[in-house]
């Protein structure tokens, strides 16, 4: 029997090539922003509850991102699209609403400002993460 | 902590990440030299972790224990978790990926120098 059928597998998946790399940056982004989130949680959420609620839905979103770019398989490249795409959303609508709104967010968080106190990689990161997955898309498969 | 020493641990790191940097640029996977930098590197953050444990005993304290003790913990395990993510696929990314565990380490440096320093997050 000679090869698989070259179905979805010509494609190259996400956690492969520099893939990686995009993966190891997302996985150092979710174990900072969940680390950062949960002690601002834990010791004073009552200072800023909306930047801090915030900050833990940013971790969240990075995490899902980290896992589903080093896992292959279309669910997985979807769950990455998704999560990908919430965080450029949340990016955006965060940092525009941390610039007009100072009094709001009082205490840095991932996404204000853009991701300014992380040297604005936030806002670059999700870019590329679609450009990548719109590189590994899976073909659809003629049936 | 102490100032001098964290600095030159965190710019020891800066020349290995630009030195990892210059060989994906010219398309190398890693290799024993590399690895053997990151190697030294996990040597000095150790040294970092027992002098700030030696000065956490004398008395000292950061803004935030839990904060630092996460941070020093955290500049242990970066190197080691980097270089097995890294070596599972051995191409210039890998190079990539050790240059960009290399330059996280500054990073949690100058963090922990500020909790050290009695910022409290």
């Amino acid at each position: 029997m000679a090869r698989v059928p070259e179905q979805a597998s010509e494609r190259p998946a996400t956690a492969s090539g520099p893939g990686r790399v995009l993966v190891a940056v997302y996985a150092i982004f979710a174990v900072a922003a969940t680390s950062r989130a949960a002690v601002q949680i834990a010791t004073r959420f009552d200072e800023a509850p909306v930047p801090y609620v915030l900050s833990a839905f940013a971790a969240v979103v990075y995490l899902l991102a980290t896992f589903a770019l080093a896992r292959t398989g279309i669910l997985w490249w979807r769950i990455a699209l998704v999560a990908c795409s919430v965080e450029l959303a949340g990016v955006l609508v965060v940092g525009t609403l941390s610039v007009f709104d100072q009094a709001a967010f009082p205490d840095a968080a991932v996404w204000s400002n853009y991701g300014m106190g992380y040297l604005f990689i936030p806002l670059v990161l999700p870019v590329i993460g679609l450009l990548w997955l719109r590189r590994t898309a899976p073909t659809r498969t003629p049936r | 902590m102490i100032t001098g020493y964290a600095i030159a641990v965190a710019l020891c790191s800066l020349a290995v990440a630009a030195w990892a940097f210059v060989l994906a640029a010219r398309n190398k996977a890693p290799a024993r030299p590399l690895l053997t930098g990151l190697a030294v590197l996990e040597v000095l953050l150790l040294v970092q972790v027992v002098i700030s444990v030696v000065l956490l005993i004398g008395g000292d304290r950061p803004g935030s224990m839990v904060t630092f003790i996460a941070y020093l913990v955290g500049s242990l395990l970066v190197l080691p978790v980097g270089a097995v993510w890294a070596l599972a696929e051995r191409t210039r990314s890998s190079t990539v990926i050790l240059g960009v565990a290399c330059v996280t380490v500054p990073v949690l440096i100058l963090r922990m120098s500020e909790v050290w320093g009695g910022a409290s997050a």
